[in-house]
């Protein structure tokens, strides 16, 4: 088709486009209920990309460019970016889920920091995470050398292990409460079920936790320990160095960065555990503190969405969730100086 | 030669031990999920005595009002699907235009969506349901309770990552190849598609996985954006309202617990090496 005819066919399209997503608009403006207003616009919309796109023009590879990119970014500005921004900005005043009437500066924070159940639900995520990350690596790291010696089946092994982490935690924490409340009570006869102690209960929530997310660390584990090379173990074993020696003295030396890598991953998951949470214990029980009772096991991710959802203030649940966002941030910032320290050195 | 022998039979057995107990729990689940309510109460560790009870549960759970299984085993499926395919193609192309395009804004841009990965659903979700809501009744176009909101949302927050991923892959193609599909005449666009996309496969997968394990599994944001008792449901969310509406009644719950693990089982022994060679891929970038 020559360029005329393109030309044609593009601009067409734009006017046809434009009016299309104009009409959209007014209707919207106007406060139409008119039940085609939605496709008109999106018709509309895709009409001026086809234009666009179809115009015979030198600078085609940055319409190209420009197409290519749109999707995506529009997704990630509409879903994330922008309720990003608002999100910080309604932690500033006393916005209710629908409108907000007035800046409150701080006072939100303010008012988090002096809650009790907040602080206690800080402390014991704070608890969990450390505990979380110490087991779940120290577990992961042994199966990893049981998966990576001289075991016959060791592939058979390690997706044994792998299983339950590709299992959600909705799925698995209904399991284990079923586990904890039944099977465990019944095969230790008269004893009384782990999830209605505040503390056992958050053990049990450990140990779920550790037990669903080792096998996939494992595997990280796994790929450092075989990335190790063949001639350096040869070497010490020549030397004379025992399987001990080895393993401190050169494998684990040779894949600090994979520790980085797996401290990081499971601080920051565990951090942001909910699903589980939510499934096992949902809070309970709950304990009391200092003459009022909180919910023993709620997470901090737990406690944002029940402060906004359940309790419905929307403003606090946000201003709790910004602080959350900021502790992670942290951890990540760390976690990059941490990697490229590393890389310099190397 | 002979203590290393032992050592490695010793090994053996504390690789067995270990299975059993990984796997105990799905054991318990298919034991429990084949006996009547009374049955469990009196041994939730025996072997149930008729398995056939295993399929009496399953046709009450699948056809229960609020699990209804086929129904949200679908959903979940296309919600997956789509949502992968859009990703797939979308973040590939935005990643190859930020590679190749070697200008501010795109380092901008990429800057943005790597920062972006730090952020969590939980500071997002309050202002993105309003946002949502406001949306539908201001331009008609549904976006709480309807697949398209969900699929928009996962393909906003699986971007971020997505492109980082790609970035790096793209990043290591010669761009040779391009320049010889550019003189002899092919535009841009087919460029992409004919030359650079089929080179991608290798690290769609990873992206395909990681994405794929997330979305298929993910609570929150299909529990926020459908609601537990919507029309559309996912499965993690079916299985809750579920548990919501038969509290204690085990062998129930246990078999719903069973139907919604069995589909990425099924497809995790099909597919194993892959799923577990993305998912660490994934993790190491």
């Amino acid at each position: 088709m020559n360029s005329s005819a393109k030309k044609t066919i593009s601009l067409i399209a734009l006017i046809v486009g434009i009016a299309a997503m104009a009409v959209a608009l007014y209707l919207d403006f106007t406060g139409s209920q008119n039940a085609y207003r939605g496709g008109i616009l999106i018709v509309g919309a895709v009409l001026v990309l086809f234009g666009i796109y179809y115009y015979p023009t030198k600078k085609h590879r940055k319409i190209i460019n420009f197409i290519f990119l749109f999707p995506l970014v529009f997704a990630f500005g509409v879903t994330v970016l922008v309720p990003f921004i608002c999100g910080i900005f309604y932690s500033l005043t006393d916005w209710d889920g629908v409108k907000m009437t007035q800046f409150v500066g701080l006072g939100n924070y303010i008012k988090m920091f002096q809650s009790k159940d907040y602080l206690y639900s800080f402390v014991i995520t704070f608890i969990f995470t450390v505990i979380n990350m110490i087991s779940v690596n120290i577990v992961a790291f042994a199966l990893a050398l049981l998966c990576t010696s001289r075991v016959k089946g060791r592939n058979f092994y390690r997706a044994a292990f792998f299983v339950p982490n590709l299992i959600g935690g909705i799925v698995l924490g209904y399991v284990w409460q079923f586990i904890f409340n039944k099977v465990f009570t019944s095969v230790i006869a008269g004893s009384v079920s782990m999830l209605t102690d505040p503390n056992q209960a958050l053990a049990a929530i450990l140990i779920v936790s550790t037990w669903q997310y080792a096998g996939y660390i494992m595997m990280i584990y796994v790929t450092g320990l075989q990335g190790v090379p063949k001639d350096v173990l040869e070497a010490s074993s020549v030397d004379g160095a025992n399987a001990w020696t080895t393993l401190r003295r050169i494998k684990m030396p040779m894949i600090a960065n994979t520790f980085t890598v797996c401290i990081f991953l499971t601080l920051v998951n565990s951090f942001k555990q909910y699903d589980l949470n939510l499934a096992l214990t949902n809070g309970a029980p709950s304990r009391i503190l200092a003459g009022k009772a909180v919910q023993s096991t709620e997470l901090l991710a737990l406690n944002i969405v029940n402060t906004a959802i359940s309790k419905n203030q929307y403003a606090l649940g946000q201003t709790k969730a910004v602080v959350f966002f900021i502790i992670l941030a942290i951890v990540s910032l760390t976690q990059v100086s941490i990697s490229k320290k590393k890389e310099v050195e190397m | 030669m002979k203590a290393q022998k032992m050592r490695t039979r010793a090994a053996e057995v504390v690789a067995i031990l270990l299975t059993l107990v990984m796997l105990s729990p799905f054991f318990l689940v298919i034991i429990n999920a084949a006996k009547k309510s009374a049955d469990i109460v009196i041994s939730p560790v025996s072997l149930p005595s008729e398995w056939s009870q295993l399929f009496t549960n399953f046709s009450n759970v699948i056809n229960n009002q609020s699990f209804n299984y086929w129904n949200s085993f679908f959903s979940s499926l296309l919600i997956t699907v789509v949502s992968l395919a859009l990703l797939t193609v979308f973040s590939s192309m935005a990643a190859w235009v930020l590679v190749r395009n070697k200008t501010k804004w795109s380092s901008f841009i990429f800057m943005i969506f790597v920062s972006a990965m730090v952020i969590p659903f939980q500071v997002v979700m309050l202002p993105l349901l309003s946002t949502f809501k406001n949306l539908s009744s201001f331009l008609g176009i549904s976006m709480l309770q309807s697949y398209k909101g969900v699929i928009f949302a996962y393909l906003g927050f699986g971007g971020s990552m997505s492109v980082f991923i790609l970035h790096g892959f793209i990043k290591g193609i010669p761009y040779e190849l391009e320049e010889a599909a550019w003189i002899d005449g092919c535009s841009p666009e087919k460029t992409f598609f004919k030359v650079v996309f089929p080179l991608l496969k290798p690290i769609q997968v990873t992206v395909l996985i990681l994405n794929g394990i997330w979305i298929w599994n993910d609570y929150l944001l299909p529990s926020l954006m459908l609601g537990l008792n919507g029309k559309i449901k996912t499965l993690p969310v079916a299985v809750s309202s579920f548990v919501g509406s038969y509290v204690k009644q085990w062998d129930l719950i246990l078999s719903a617990a069973f139907l919604a693990m069995v589909p990425v089982i099924i497809l995790f022994i099909f597919a194993q090496k892959q799923i577990m060679q993305g998912m660490v891929e994934g993790a190491i970038k």
